[in-house]
């Protein structure tokens, strides 16, 4: 009895050292429970469609910019299926099918990509699928996903008013899709897609990280425009006018670090910083998110109804603080006015390393990236109901709707 | 702004552009016919006119005044307009921007029930855009909240209290330099207390300065004056120094001993480094030997090519970050060009390592306890130590900080003003200024007149100082020449003088001694010959008239100053 004692002493004693006197990082618990370090191995199964090399690897090809730029998700994601445990090469077992379309490679001289031709290319890669394989058929593309990361997703252009009107493209109605975009009650946001962070170089960022005991001393920090002078000179369309409020009331703040200025040492400055803004721009999201996230400094998300990425599994509203646009000229009293422990604890999740590596797309993958967490999210849409699975014969999707220009072949 | 929004909107439809949305249409045709539409056709008629008068577009400003008369905010046009298609039975369509953006109608947004708007929205500004001073101070709270978090997180675990050994004196420097001390060990964010050893016995002046920072310190006195050379100057510190180290002993006081000079400069990082130090540590100084004349310097330069980097002195490290050897400064170039004395105009050099390049765990300096066998004991030491390595017999276990004596963490610097520059005391000026004296540079508008008792000695030295001008004009020649209004305004400012010097009778009665200073080292000052004609400076009025002694005399009987020869006993 007495030695029972003891070591559950013993045991009691050494659990109580070993929990951390000043905890560095917290837990986080999303909705589903810790759902940010599950392995998708095992859980699914994706089957990826060869294609003809005419729509990815000829497209990359043609211009190489397209693996750094923030959409460069759908071609990484590629490459990681093509060498990913889940993936398997028989079709017939697959819960998942993937088909590698890069629909957002064909840049202008500056680099932005052009949505025109992209939903030609998407309705000729399904016509091939179609036809080809029988999986599309069965289901209509109930089980298939695809990548579209662009300003709108799936509605495939920059433009919001024309994004709206042209809505998702028809024939992807059925199936889901991973995108940046998202954005509550929006025509481009469909139910049941995912969203994904944009792309950030993981290794650009981790180069320039500072000592961790360098104090933080910018309150609130942001780089990039106010307004954007050669789409929207008075101001007013651009971010909805949010990001010009923000000029406009605190240009005068000296708690306030923001400017157009492009630093070499922006990524440094945002380590030094308590609070980065991510104001929305011509569309809801931004890389801004991610690096606030990688470099532990607490996101102010100012974008009405906004739909974060892996909202499902990472508890934004604990991590970030979340500005209504209509609120914003009043900023400095709410940013002021959160209490420091709170503060503190939305740092301790940040620097969670799951949380970060759940932002980043790192090559090769690591476990727990956010090539992961797509899996992830597949996983948990598993299994499929048996709804999704057509009588022979039987059509939903119409062939032809949209607008003409994008019937034509591609 | 709307006014516009409508006309344009009018156009637009009309011209049936593939802009338009198809439903309104329909609308277009019969809201021509109206009087209402013909009479903001006209109204936006007129608005262009005006603009292309102006020259900007006039309906921000129509937008602007309507909307400071309502509620000081830029509304949303969507509200506004709103209310403007139910007047004129329409919907509103939102003006296009240059690029082709087109404004889908608010109203059409239903389809998604969504409350976010697509297209122009109000920029919200409030009416005083400008920080509240609450909310700043609430701001730096947290910022303060989060670098206290963060030190404790990342920053040095179980930090030991530091003692601060600073030797001084009371002189005109004094106050800016024991400032920068201050101001510096008041920002250390862990405990220290600050050990003041004052050459002199302890003064009210220094002893007020560092009751302000509101730290923990040990004033203590020591009593020698400090000599005039560097040389001994530089003997005194370490015996005071020595002192403070006996203090540590005595009070057994607990923590890491550094030594902060007050001419030095310090950074932050230096306090955060010195806690790893285990016994007895060094750090790299960096060296701003500086020189009073840059020209002398320029001259020397002139030889060589490349610019010499700042001298750093401090451990020298091999390959493996050991410990190999000392960077030491290199008197050479400077020999026998090196100030002497306390006003020398000559560059000041420190010594081969300086004392505030160390730092040592008090425990060292404890009679008992367990200290390593390399340290010596204070007490026996004979005679004075140069700097600390003399305290330890083994100089190999000297632990090398700051990433091995590359990061430079304090400056070493030693400015001294003149000897015979004065200051009041505590610095405060009491009863204030009646006079005020011109300097030699200004050129006064109107000068006081000339007392007439003082009209014959003026005559008198008018050649001698002639002589005596020439002669500063080959040593100073940075000055700018404006010697010929010297010589003019020698006379006047004779009599400028002597009031001066009758005011400065307030400051200290003392103003003989400094006068007397400045006697001795004005003739060292001049290439080291011993003062035939001595030439007394004002102070107040650098460079200022010069005049023979014998006339300095009689205006010092005037006064009341002791004779010529108390002066020279002096120095």
């Amino acid at each position: 009895m007495g030695k029972w004692l003891q070591a559950f002493l013993f045991i009691a004693f050494a659990s109580s050292i070993a929990a951390e006197r000043n905890p560095r990082t917290e837990r986080i618990s999303g909705s589903a429970g810790d759902v940010l370090e599950d392995d998708p191995v095992g859980r699914l199964k994706v089957y990826v469609y060869e294609l003809p090399s005419k729509y990815n690897k000829k497209i990359l090809q043609k211009d190489p910019r397209c693996l750094s730029h923030m959409f460069a998700a759908e071609i990484y994601m590629h490459r990681f299926l093509l060498s990913s445990p889940v993936r398997t090469l028989n079709p017939e077992e697959a819960d998942w099918f993937y088909t590698p379309i890069y629909a957002t490679c064909d840049l202008t001289p500056t680099g932005l990509p052009l949505p025109f031709k992209s939903p030609r290319m998407v309705r000729s890669a399904i016509q091939l699928i179609s036809s080809s394989w029988p999986y599309w058929n069965r289901t209509e593309g109930a089980d298939h996903f695809f990548v579209v990361p662009h300003d709108f997703g799936p509605c495939f252009h920059y433009q919001e008013e024309k994004a709206i009107k042209r809505g998702i493209l028809p024939i992807l109605q059925r199936a889901t899709l991973v995108q940046t975009f998202g954005q509550r009650n929006h025509v481009c946001l469909k139910d049941g897609s995912i969203t994904i962070p944009p792309y950030a170089p993981p290794q650009k960022m981790q180069a320039r990280k500072i000592p961790l005991n360098t104090p933080r001393s910018i309150f609130v920090y942001f780089r990039g425009l106010f307004y954007d002078v050669n789409n929207d000179p008075e101001g007013g369309y651009y971010a909805r006018g949010a990001r010009a409020a923000v000029w406009e009331n605190f240009k005068n703040n000296p708690l306030f670090d923001i400017s157009t200025e492009h630093p070499t040492t922006y990524y440094e400055d945002m380590q030094r910083a308590v609070f980065c803004l991510c104001p929305l721009g011509w569309a809801p999201w931004s890389p801004r998110l991610v690096e606030a996230v990688v470099f532990g400094c607490i996101p102010v998300i100012i974008a009405d109804d906004i739909v974060l990425p892996f909202a499902d599994a990472i508890p934004w509203e604990e991590i970030g603080v979340f500005v209504a646009e209509e609120d914003v000229h009043k900023l400095d009293t709410i940013l002021t006015s959160i209490p420091p422990e709170v503060i503190l604890r939305k740092q301790r999740l940040l620097a969670n390393p799951s949380m970060k590596r759940a932002m980043l797309f790192p090559q090769p993958a690591l476990p727990g990236d956010a090539f992961h967490q797509i899996l992830n999210g597949l996983a948990r849409k598993l299994p499929h109901q048996k709804s999704i699975y057509l009588k022979p014969g039987e059509k939903i999707l119409n062939w032809t709707a949209g607008p003409v220009g994008d019937l034509k072949p591609w | 702004m709307k006014l516009l929004a409508l006309q344009q909107s009018y156009l637009n439809r009309r011209s049936n552009s593939f802009r338009s949305s198809g439903p309104l249409d329909s609308y277009s045709d019969s809201a021509i016919k109206s009087p209402a539409a013909i009479f903001w056709i006209v109204l936006h008629g007129l608005s262009c006119l005006i603009s292309l008068v102006l020259g900007f577009r006039f309906s921000r400003l129509v937008f602007l005044l309507l909307s400071t008369s309502s509620t000081n905010f830029y509304t949303s046009p969507f509200h506004s307009s709103s209310e403007l298609s139910k007047t004129l039975d329409l919907h509103s369509v939102l003006p296009t921007n240059p690029v082709g953006n087109i404004p889908v109608p608010a109203l059409n947004n239903t389809a998604t029930n969504s409350r976010v708007v697509v297209g122009r929205h109000g920029i919200r500004i409030r009416p005083w855009p400008h920080p509240n001073p609450v909310e700043v101070m609430k701001a730096h709270n947290i910022i303060e909240r989060v670098q206290m978090e963060q030190r404790s997180q990342f920053g040095v675990k179980d930090p030991r209290k530091i003692i601060v050994v600073t030797p001084t004196y009371v002189r005109t420097f004094q106050a800016l330099h024991l400032t920068g001390v201050m101001h510096s060990l008041m920002l250390v964010p862990y405990d220290l207390v600050w050990i003041v050893v004052e050459a002199a016995g302890i003064s009210n002046e220094t002893a007020s300065l560092i009751a302000k920072s509101g730290l923990k310190t040990i004033h203590v006195g020591f009593n020698q004056r400090m000599p005039n050379s560097w040389e001994e100057r530089h003997k005194l510190e370490s015996e005071m120094r020595l002192r403070a180290l006996r203090i540590v002993r005595e009070k057994k006081l607990d923590g890491i001993v550094m030594f902060a000079d007050d001419s030095n400069m310090h950074s932050m990082e230096l306090f955060d480094e010195i806690q790893n130090v285990k016994w007895f540590g060094a750090v790299s100084v960096g060296i701003l030997a500086n020189s009073a004349d840059t020209n002398e310097m320029a001259d020397q330069k002139k030889g060589e090519e490349e610019n010499p980097p700042m001298p750093v002195q401090g451990p020298a490290c091999n390959v493996s970050n050991m410990l190999a050897g000392w960077h030491t400064f290199n008197t050479s170039p400077f020999a026998g060009k090196s100030a002497v004395y306390i006003d020398d105009r000559a560059i000041v050099l420190p010594r081969m390592l300086e004392w505030s390049g160390f730092v040592l765990n008090s425990r060292l300096l404890w009679k008992d306890g367990d200290k390593p066998d390399w340290i010596k004991d204070i007490d026996t030491l004979d005679g004075n130590i140069e700097n600390p390595l003399g305290l330890i017999k083994d100089p190999s276990v000297v632990e090398p900080l700051g990433s091995c004596g590359r990061q430079v963490l304090l400056w070493w610097l030693r400015v001294e003003a003149r000897a015979d520059s004065k200051f009041p005391p505590r610095w405060i000026i009491d009863p204030p200024l009646e006079i005020t004296v011109p300097s030699k540079r200004t050129l006064w508008p109107d000068t006081p007149p000339e007392l007439p008792a003082n009209e014959k000695p003026v005559i008198g030295i008018q050649e001698p100082t002639v002589k005596h001008t020439r002669r500063t004009r080959t040593s100073r020649s940075k000055r700018p020449s404006k010697r010929k209004h010297d010589e003019a305004r020698a006379d006047r400012h004779t009599e400028i003088v002597s009031v001066n010097a009758r005011n400065e009778m307030s400051f200290d009665g003392t103003a003989a001694s400094t006068i007397g200073k400045s006697d001795c080292s004005a003739g060292l000052r001049e290439g080291e010959n011993s003062p035939a004609e001595s030439k007394i400076q004002y102070t107040g009025s650098r460079g200022g008239a010069e005049k023979n002694s014998s006339e300095w005399e009689r205006s010092l009987d005037r006064i009341g100053f002791p004779s010529k020869d108390k002066l020279s006993k002096r120095c």
